[in-house]
This record gives C-alpha cells, sequence and structure tokens, in this order.
C-alpha cells in the first residue's frame, strides 16, 4: 500500500514537472525545418517557388512541397531531404543536370544592372552603363540573371573539367571486361580466320573457274 | 643503425636491370618543345614571353603566381612559336596552356642566376629565395614546389632531413643512375639543404637492391667527413615496395609515425628527393634554373631502354624515338611514372614535365590484362596494406558508391601505392576504386565548400539589403518628422503672428 502511494505521487510530481517544463522551456521554432534549410543550398535564389530557403524548408516540413522542389541542389539535395523526410521520390523527376555558371556576353551587355540587382550570391560586377561580367567562384547557376537580362546576353555554360578537377571514372563492368572482350574479339579473328582456311580448302579441293583458267594456262 | 619496423608491403620484380646499366645521357633538344606553364602543384606560371620572342636556355618564360608556385624557365635556347592549350601529360588527356619552343640548336645557356660562392655562409632565407626563384620543385614525383619545405625550416623546428634515394618503383633507375654517376653533386646539395634547415642529422635511404649507388653515396660522403660538422648516414633499407613512400620512409628511419592528412615536418621531419637535391646544387652554386632532369626510359616494348637527361617541354614520341623506337608498337601501356603508382598517358604526343622520372612503355607480356572475379575475401590486401586499411572492405562501400563508409573506413588515408591490387589474387582493380572514391569525395568537398560560400554570400547580400531599407526607412521617418516638426513650427509661428497682431490690436485699442 504504502509502495504504491508512494510511486503514485512521485509519478504524479515529475509529471507535473514535466508538464510545467514542456510549457516553458518549449523549442520555438521546429527543428525540422532548421535541418531542412541547412540541407538546401541557401542561395535564396527563388527557383523553387518560394521566397528563400528558409521558406520552401517550411513548406517542406509542412508536407506541402515536393522533395525535387529545389532544382540547382541536383540529385543530391534530393536525396538527402528525401532521407531526412523519409519519403521517396520520383527519379524520373530529377535530371541531374551539369553544375553551370553564367556567362556574359560582353559584345551584347548594355550595362542596365539588373542582373546585378537580382543576384543573390553578389555574383556579377559591373556599373550602369558598363559592361558586367560574373564572378565564377562566386556564381551558383541559379539562372535568375538570364531571366531579367534585356538583351538575352547571359549564357549559363557547363562548368569544364579541368585538370585540378577531374577524377578517375569508377571502373566500371566493362571495364573490367575490357580484357574479355579482347578474349572475344581475339575468338573471333580465330573463328575468322579458321573460316577462311576452311574456304580455302574448300577452294583447294573444288577447283574454281579462275584456278581452273591458271591450271588450264599452264598447262598451254 | 636500428631501423623501424613498417607493416604491410610486397615484394615486387623490380626489373631494373633493363636499364640500370645504362649511362645517363644527355638528349639533344629535339625539334620542338611544348612547355607546359603547370609542371608543378599549385597555381600554374603566368607566361611573361610572347610569340616571336628568342630565348637563351634557362631564361624566364613564366614566372610563379601565389605562395604555392614555380616559375618556367626555358629548357633550351630558341624562338617561341605559340602561346597556347596543348594536351597535358595526365590520363584525362585535357589540354594544359603550354608555351611552343622552337629550338636553335645552340642550346646556349643565357645571363644565369649569379651563383652563391659560399653557400654555408650565406643567409638561408637566400638560398631558400634561390630555389623558388631557379624553379625547383620536388622530383620524386609530387611536384610540389621545393623553397615552400625549404622554409618550412623557419616555422617549424626540423631535426631530421631524409634524403630519399630509395627508388622503390620497378623498372625506374634515374636515381640510382644519378647517385652513382653525381654521388659527389648530390651529396653538396643535400648538405645545402641541411644548412638551410639547420638540421644536423642527415640519413639518406638508399634500398639494398643498389650496392653500386650505395657504396658510391658512402664514398662521397666519407670524401666531405672533414669539414662537415653534422652528421650524414647512408642507410642501406629493406628492398620492398613502397619503402620510398615518404610517410612509411620516416616511420622505418625516425620510428614516427606522420599522423593521417599531416606533413612529415609535423614529427620534425623534411623528406627530399636525391634528385632534388642535385636540382638545388645547381641553383646555388651555379645559378642554374631547372630546365631538364634525369628520365628512365624503359619496359618490354623499348627497343633501347635508357636514362636520358632531358630538357623539359621534349615530347614522349621523341623520347621514345632517342631510345630508337619501340618493338612493339603500340605497347600494351604507355605510362607516366613507375609501373605501381605510374598514370597512363593519353598520347605520345604529350611533354616530359618535371614530376615525370620515368616513361614505360610496356609490352602485352609484362601486364596482367585478365578479367577480375570475385572476392574471396583471402585478406592478402589487408595484410599487404602498408597504411594499414582494409581495402576489401572498402572496396564493397566504393562499388555501391557509399563513399561516405568508405571515407570512414579510412580511403582518404590511402597513399595510391597499389599494393592491394598487385597482391590481389582476383585481379580487382582496388586502386583504381580508391583513385575513383578519393576523386569523388574530394569533389564533393570542393561543392560543399563552394555551397558554403554561397551561403555567407547569400546571407551577406540579404543582411546588406535589410540595412540598406533600415537605412531609407529610417531616413524616410527622420524626413517625415523634420517636416512635420517644421509645419508644426510654422503653424506655431502662424498662430503666434496671428495672435501678436491681435494683441497689438488689443493693445492699440
Amino acid at each position: 500500500m504504502t509502495a504504491v502511494v508512494s510511486l503514485s505521487i512521485l509519478g504524479t510530481l515529475l509529471g507535473a514537472l514535466l508538464g510545467v517544463a514542456a510549457r516553458f522551456l518549449a523549442v520555438k521554432v521546429d527543428p525540422l525545418e532548421a535541418e531542412l534549410e541547412a540541407l538546401l543550398p541557401g542561395a535564396q535564389c527563388g527557383q523553387c517557388g518560394f521566397a528563400g530557403c528558409r521558406q520552401a524548408a517550411t513548406a517542406l516540413a509542412e508536407g506541402t512541397a515536393k522533395v525535387t522542389l529545389c532544382p540547382p541542389g541536383g540529385r543530391k539535395t534530393v536525396v538527402a531531404l528525401a532521407e531526412r523526410l523519409g519519403v521517396s521520390f520520383d527519379t524520373a523527376e530529377v535530371e541531374e543536370t551539369a553544375p553551370r555558371i553564367a556567362f556574359i556576353h560582353e559584345d551584347r551587355c548594355i550595362g542596365c544592372t539588373r542582373c546585378i540587382q537580382n543576384c543573390t550570391t553578389d555574383g556579377i560586377v559591373g556599373a550602369p552603363g558598363q559592361m558586367h561580367t560574373v564572378i565564377q567562384d562566386a556564381c551558383h547557376g541559379c539562372g535568375k540573371c538570364q531571366e531579367v537580362c534585356p538583351t538575352d546576353c547571359v549564357e549559363l555554360r557547363p562548368v569544364q573539367v579541368t585538370l585540378a578537377t577531374w577524377h578517375w571514372h569508377k571502373p566500371s563492368p566493362q571495364v573490367h571486361a575490357r580484357a574479355r572482350s579482347r578474349a572475344r574479339v581475339r575468338a573471333a579473328a580465330r573463328a575468322a580466320r579458321a573460316a577462311r582456311a576452311a574456304r580455302a580448302d574448300a577452294r583447294a579441293a573444288t577447283p574454281t573457274a579462275a584456278a581452273t583458267k591458271v591450271e588450264a594456262g599452264g598447262a598451254q | 643503425m636500428k631501423l623501424f619496423r613498417i607493416r604491410g608491403g610486397v615484394d615486387v620484380e623490380h626489373r631494373k636491370e633493363l636499364s640500370s646499366e645504362q649511362a645517363i645521357r644527355v638528349m639533344a633538344p629535339p625539334s620542338r618543345l611544348h612547355v607546359p606553364l603547370q609542371q608543378h602543384a599549385g597555381v600554374s606560371a603566368d607566361p611573361v614571353v610572347a610569340p616571336g620572342d628568342r630565348v637563351l636556355k634557362g631564361d624566364l618564360l613564366a614566372q610563379p603566381q601565389g605562395a604555392v608556385s614555380a616559375p618556367i624557365h626555358a629548357p633550351t635556347s630558341g624562338v617561341v612559336l605559340e602561346i597556347c592549350e596543348r594536351m597535358a601529360p595526365h590520363p584525362s588527356g585535357l589540354s594544359v596552356r603550354s608555351i611552343e619552343l622552337e629550338p636553335d640548336g645552340e642550346d646556349r645557356w643565357g645571363a644565369c642566376l649569379p651563383p652563391i660562392e659560399d653557400p654555408f655562409t650565406a643567409d638561408p632565407a637566400v638560398i631558400t629565395a634561390r630555389v623558388a626563384e631557379a624553379g625547383v620543385v620536388g622530383l620524386g614525383g609530387a611536384a610540389f614546389p621545393t623553397a615552400v619545405k625549404l622554409g618550412l625550416g623557419a616555422r617549424t623546428p626540423i631535426d631530421t632531413l631524409v634524403i630519399n634515394g630509395a627508388e622503390c618503383e620497378p623498372y625506374l633507375t634515374c636515381d640510382d643512375r644519378l647517385m652513382r654517376e653525381q654521388a659527389g653533386e648530390v651529396i653538396d646539395g643535400v648538405r645545402i639543404i641541411a644548412y638551410t634547415l639547420k638540421v644536423r642529422d642527415i640519413r639518406i635511404a638508399i634500398e639494398s637492391n643498389k650496392p653500386q649507388a650505395l657504396e658510391a653515396m658512402t664514398r662521397a660522403v666519407g670524401a666531405i667527413e672533414a669539414d662537415h660538422d653534422g652528421r650524414i648516414v647512408v642507410v642501406a633499407i629493406p628492398t620492398r615496395y613502397p619503402m620510398g613512400s615518404e610517410r612509411h620512409l620516416v616511420q622505418l628511419i625516425t620510428g614516427h609515425e606522420i599522423p593521417a592528412r599531416r606533413l612529415p615536418a609535423d614529427v620534425g621531419v623534411a623528406v627530399h628527393n636525391v634528385a632534388t637535391a642535385r636540382a638545388i646544387r645547381h641553383a646555388v652554386r651555379l645559378g642554374r634554373p631547372l630546365v631538364s632532369r634525369v628520365v628512365t626510359v624503359s619496359g618490354g616494348a623499348v627497343r633501347r631502354p635508357m636514362n636520358l637527361e632531358v630538357p623539359f617541354g621534349t615530347l614522349v614520341s621523341d623520347l621514345l624515338e632517342a631510345c630508337d623506337g619501340l618493338a612493339e608498337d603500340p605497347p600494351a601501356r604507355l605510362l607516366a611514372g613507375g609501373p605501381m603508382m605510374g598514370q597512363p598517358l593519353p598520347d605520345r604526343e604529350v611533354p616530359v614535365i618535371k614530376g615525370i622520372g620515368g616513361v614505360l612503355a610496356l609490352s602485352w607480356g609484362e601486364i596482367h590484362d585478365g578479367p577480375s572475379h570475385p572476392c574471396i575475401r583471402c585478406g592478402t590486401c589487408v595484410s599487404v596494406c602498408p597504411c594499414g586499411l582494409v581495402p576489401f572492405e572498402m572496396v564493397q562501400y566504393v562499388r555501391h558508391d557509399r563513399l561516405d563508409d568508405a571515407a570512414a573506413l579510412g580511403v582518404r588515408d590511402c597513399v595510391g601505392c597499389g599494393s592491394c591490387a598487385y597482391a590481389c589474387p582476383s585481379h580487382i582493380p582496388l586502386a583504381q576504386y580508391f583513385h575513383y572514391a578519393k576523386g569523388r569525395l574530394n569533389a564533393e568537398d570542393r561543392d560543399r565548400r563552394k555551397h558554403e560560400l554561397m551561403k555567407r554570400l547569400a546571407e551577406g547580400r540579404t543582411a546588406r539589403m535589410e540595412k540598406v531599407a533600415r537605412a531609407k526607412r529610417e531616413a524616410l521617418a527622420k524626413r517625415k518628422a523634420a517636416a512635420a516638426a517644421k509645419k508644426a513650427a510654422e503653424a506655431a509661428k502662424a498662430a503666434e503672428a496671428a495672435k501678436a497682431p491681435a494683441a497689438g490690436d488689443a493693445g492699440a485699442a
């Protein structure tokens, strides 16, 4: 009896404490949102249709946006988001686009500064009436500048592989099989040789017209 | 002297006899040279010549850019034809900016840098500056600017200098020949390095399969013993691949294991190659920049394997021509470097650069070209891995692109020696898988860094925009307040004015 009473009292007290703690020490922001925001590129480019990455993360947390919403994030972001939210995604919807960066055709640039004003990462330099240019290291290829350019002088170009960024490809089964394919080629060559030899033998056995002619010539 | 134990490694057929008895021959400059502006680790050099310029041997062609870079000098006298993109001696087959030079055949030295007569009384900083000016880079293969490594002595205390003459890669004999023929010059270079780094303990490590080199170096050390106050020891180290790997050599000799992703300097050791030591001597004593190196041309497909002193920029095709061409054409493999760690060359029209110590043309009989089989989990790769990794487990992760798991097992600590792939009875291309994994992980790191930069830039811009907006709002509010105050003041004045005449009227009344 004493045990039951003491345990119930203890339980009630601790429950009350937890209840109070939950009210006073509540976390204001949904931690999921913050986590999702960290997974997004964070360049606030707005290509997802939301004002920025924070708003996109909110929509994702609420479940009103798809994990495939972020074009510059690419496949990696989609996979990370899907893993965090425990949802599946349609692989067909994610096209693996090569990273691109903007390039300004300077002969067509009129110096309107619209791209500069719209660049979320301060990746374009220039002055009114003077041509602009892209700082390659500060561009992440969101394409906002392309949308606003009145002379269509912005082009998104795929990032070039250089000696510093190149790396070995994965040894694919095909590469493994190269030796096998070479063996196959050799086998085919052998077969062809055998076939040629067989044909020659056949020719020798039944002399063709030409051979007969030569023989005939030799006889004359 | 006591040597410490290191783990793993494989006994390879060294096949050095193909070229080890061929004395070093100086190759005459061929009819054209493609001198790449990037021959070293770090930032590429910036050309200071223009097409049409006449240059003499040793003249500056391109100057370094940034802290980790090296200048490029003219390998011979001639005319600069063009500065353009040319294929790099790199497995990717990508191009690199190069200076095309047409030699005039005279091979005349220009006005060199002033020789430093007595380097042992000069300021170490002067020597370091000279080494940088002469474009000397590590000739062991990594091509890291040597001056940067010499400058380390001023920052971190270094107590041991290890000179790497191990040359553990099969086929290669360039360092062996250099030590046999020019031991005196090498030792002089070693003493200059030791003086610059203020190191008194010097160990010259040579694999025991090079008895003549060991003897020549020991004799050369004996000759200078009298006027050297430090300790120089020539150490015969066991013949076992990869003994020449910097990390393993340091552990073998000093017993200190270099922590993962750290440098020998972190355990108080500096490692330099024997060919680098000779290049340093030439830069300091003769004022000659690094314009050529000894290259071993070998392999079963080469008619006459040789050790040649080759001007940089010489095309591999010209190099093979100097060795009477190929007996087996095309060869099974054309490699830059040794057969274990060397990289395939994409073409023969690529130049020899500072980091290339060997060009190998291997015949079909010398390589394994069979298919790979499934792993039988025999554990051979684990026992031969000199880094203490578990290759068979890592490769499973890499195969399924689970690179983070592979990284957790330490794939980044792989030095790429290829011992595992060499020993694998199933012929699994383990080393290739790890090359791929390391490349991908590096690319992901780069992406992450860019991602962070983008985030920082975007946040910075947002903050700035908010500040501007706030300032505008405040200015507007201030203006409004000022306008309101003015209005009120005017209204008050008007009221006063209205009141005053009224008062005056009242007074008058």
